[in-house]
């Protein structure tokens, strides 16, 4: 299980974040509950199953969306 | 593509603006209605790209957000040719969204501060025994750093060689800057302002105080108390709502003029925002003050508080007895010292730990038969010499006389309000000595100011003996106080006060006081910026600085404050755009857009505001706490 933090550009409406919880969640690999978007520190947290995802897969969703990524870091939970 | 435009967002915003002056300028002023429409219809085309996207993104991860409505209310318009309202509702929809972009990076630009001090890269030994810099992320535990004058450390480690100032602002909120020699400790994210060291990386990343703080901050801006989380809750289903009853409205009254109306009105935008933007305020005010606030459940729950419970020792006073004076009787001070350092070395009691503090290096001799008086002190031998230790009581019962000098001094050292440690060696008096722990800087002034603020009591626990903690409170006017209490004591005290329907705060230095932090209903710590407090409690007062405790309630109390008045800004809004429409016939898309705007940026420059609050009066006391250092109370342990 790694842990991904990921730092967006900043966000700027409250419907952004229920679209890249959405979004997120929606993937496979991801551990739901551990899904945290922070609005005002405009960064997505989540433990994910690098086996069956990869951290740049979960940055292609979130920029899918139209949320560019500034940086994002993984470490081992 | 889609990015593209979503880049350009702000360019097209400024277009569509120009496009609409061109159109009304071709209508009443060269009385062309054909570049009017042109202009206008190109200007809605234009706007509703990025809406439009951002609502097709929004709809394939299944939410229903506001750009999904003024999608469809602009397309709308645009069937039904009014081409004016289209126009101006996609341009006010984009420059709000631009303006309440500008005014949220206000709201957290307390907290950027604070992320913009930590460390981008570092100076690391490299297996070659030469320092190279490299990226921060790069450190790993256990290397070895180098830090030159002026750099930021990048970690939390040891000092292996050399040595400097460090400014430890942010951590512990005083710019003081401390002496750091080999073996101490340094921490990311302070600035060494002169000298070079050498470091060993004891911890990285997120895991160093720093970092801790800053995830702590970052958190709490986003935690949710029970009524944003109902708001949240709400607004989820309303907008989904908002667009039933357009579509209901349609199909009943077949104008779908009116329907796309309900669109706009029906926008939910100032009520998402307003407790978010005061909580991020208020919470960003905090933080550049020295005061840590763990979420908007705090905040509220503190601005209510009736009742503040104070440990004493460490809290209110130092927590660190001195001997503050002393008088000598007898002829030969080297040997009596000497055998009350010897007598005292026995002994674990703090009074006992002030005496030797106080006499330092001293001839110790061999102490036999030491004998403990209960409440009294010590009676031993020393080379054949009885030596009694202890206070007046223990005096009286070893028969010694005092001469009318020491009972002067004696009644002089307790008004101070010392406790007394006397010397008698062989039945007469040698040395009298007063000790005192001191109630920190400005206590009584901040204690005044909580009572300013309303909170009704102020107790004092201890495990102190009951005179010393009644001084104490007389001295600082606390409404209670009570000594003897053991750790268990003092939360089977707050459990009585909660009990009794108050809203009960602890203040502690967070090691030996968890269950009562724990127990309270807001549990603030005296924290160094190291302690485990950090974690443990509600509110954290950095560099244990008693005088952050008014500011961080006037501050919560503010907050509070600034929320209600954001949900009722926001309420009242749709309450009159409603009633408007139904009632009124002047209401119509691009008003109810505008009030829509203006009111989010209403509710954000509210919030706003918190970012300067400041405790009316706490800046102009710097010099009566100057004073106040010269009124010292016995507090002993």
């Amino acid at each position: 299980m790694q842990k991904a933090t990921i730092q967006l550009e900043t966000l700027a409406c409250p419907s952004c974040l229920q679209k890249i919880e959405n979004a997120v969640k929606g993937l496979n690999g991801i551990e739901k509950d551990s899904v945290k978007i922070m609005f005002n520190a405009s960064k997505v947290k989540t433990d994910f199953n690098s086996k069956a995802i990869s951290i740049e897969q979960i940055e292609k969703a979130i920029e899918d969306l139209g949320y560019p990524i500034i940086k994002s870091k993984v470490k081992s939970a | 593509m889609q990015r593209y435009i979503l880049q350009k967002k702000n360019h097209i915003m400024l277009i569509s603006a120009m496009l609409i002056a061109l159109g009304f300028l071709g209508r009443f002023g060269i009385d062309s209605m054909l570049i009017f429409n042109a202009a206008l219809i190109t200007a809605s085309i234009l706007g509703i790209a990025p809406i439009a996207i951002q609502a097709y993104q929004a709809l394939k991860v299944k939410v229903v957000s506001i750009d999904v409505l003024v999608t469809i209310a602009v397309t709308g318009a645009i069937l039904i040719q009014n081409y004016e309202e289209s126009a101006i509702v996609t341009f006010l929809f984009l420059f709000g969204a631009y303006l309440e972009q500008r005014t949220l990076n206000k709201t957290r630009s307390a907290i950027k501060e604070l992320t913009e001090l930590a460390p981008e890269s570092a100076w690391k030994q490299m297996e070659d025994g030469e320092f190279e810099e490299v990226d921060v992320d790069d450190v790993d535990e256990d290397d070895i750093l180098l830090v030159k004058t002026g750099a930021r450390v990048p970690v939390d480690g040891t000092v292996l060689s050399g040595e400097g100032h460090l400014n430890e602002a942010s951590i512990t909120g005083e710019s003081l800057p401390v002496s750091k020699i080999k073996g101490s400790e340094v921490f990311a994210g302070t600035i060494l302002e002169n000298g070079t060291i050498q470091i060993k990386a004891d911890r990285v990343g997120e895991d160093t105080t720093f970092g801790r703080i800053i995830e702590l901050v970052e958190e709490a801006q986003d935690s949710k108390s029970a009524a944003e989380r109902f708001i949240d809750r709400f607004s989820k289903y309303y907008t989904p709502a908002v667009l039933v009853l357009g579509i209901i409205v349609w199909l009943f009254t077949n104008n779908l003029e009116l329907a796309i109306t309900v669109l706009v009105l029906g926008c939910p935008g100032a009520l998402v925002i307003g407790v978010p933007v005061s909580n991020v305020s208020g919470i960003g005010n905090g933080a550049r003050n020295g005061v840590l606030l763990k979420g908007s459940e705090v905040i509220n729950d503190f601005s209510k508080v009736d009742t503040i419970v104070f440990d004493k020792t460490g809290t209110l006073t130092i927590g660190n007895p001195e001997v503050a004076e002393s008088a000598f009787y007898g002829n030969n001070k080297a040997e009596v010292l000497g055998y009350l350092a010897s007598v005292e070395r026995e002994s674990d009691h703090p009074l006992a730990k002030a005496v030797l503090q106080e006499i330092g290096a001293a001839h110790f001799s061999t102490v036999e038969e030491t004998e403990v008086v209960k409440g009294g002190g010590i009676i031993a031998q020393i080379d054949g010499h009885r030596i009694a230790v202890g206070n007046v009581a223990l005096m009286e019962k070893e028969n010694i006389v005092l001469s009318e000098q020491v009972k002067k001094d004696v009644q002089r050292f307790e008004k101070n309000g010392s406790s007394l440690v006397l010397t008698a060696v062989d039945g007469t008096l040698q040395v009298l000595m007063g000790i005192r722990d001191q109630i920190r800087l400005g206590v009584k002034e901040d204690l005044q100011k909580l009572k300013k603020l309303g909170v009704k009591n102020l107790v004092v626990l201890s495990g102190d003996n009951q005179g010393t903690v009644d001084i104490v409170a007389r001295e600082l006017g606390l409404t209670e106080a009570h000594g003897h209490m053991l750790p268990e004591d003092k939360s089977a005290y707050i459990e009585k006060l909660q009990a009794d329907g108050q809203i009960v705060a602890f203040v502690g230095d967070g090691v030996n006081d968890s269950p009562s932090l724990a127990l309270a209903d807001i549990g603030i710590a005296m924290g160094s910026g190291t302690d485990v407090a950090i974690e443990t409690s509600d509110v954290v007062l950095m560099n244990s600085d008693f005088s952050r405790l008014p500011h961080a309630l006037g501050l919560t109390k503010s907050t509070a404050r600034n929320m209600r008045q954001n949900i009722i800004i926001a309420v009242g809004v749709v309450v009159i755009l409603l009633t408007s429409l139904i009632f009124g016939d002047w209401m119509n898309m691009s008003i109810g857009m505008l009030v829509h705007e203006a009111s989010i940026l209403v509710v954000i420059l509210n919030g706003m505001r918190l970012l300067r609050y400041h405790l009316g009066g706490s800046k102009t006391n710097e010099t009566e706490k100057a004073v106040m250092n010269q009124t010292e109370t016995n507090s002993a342990a």
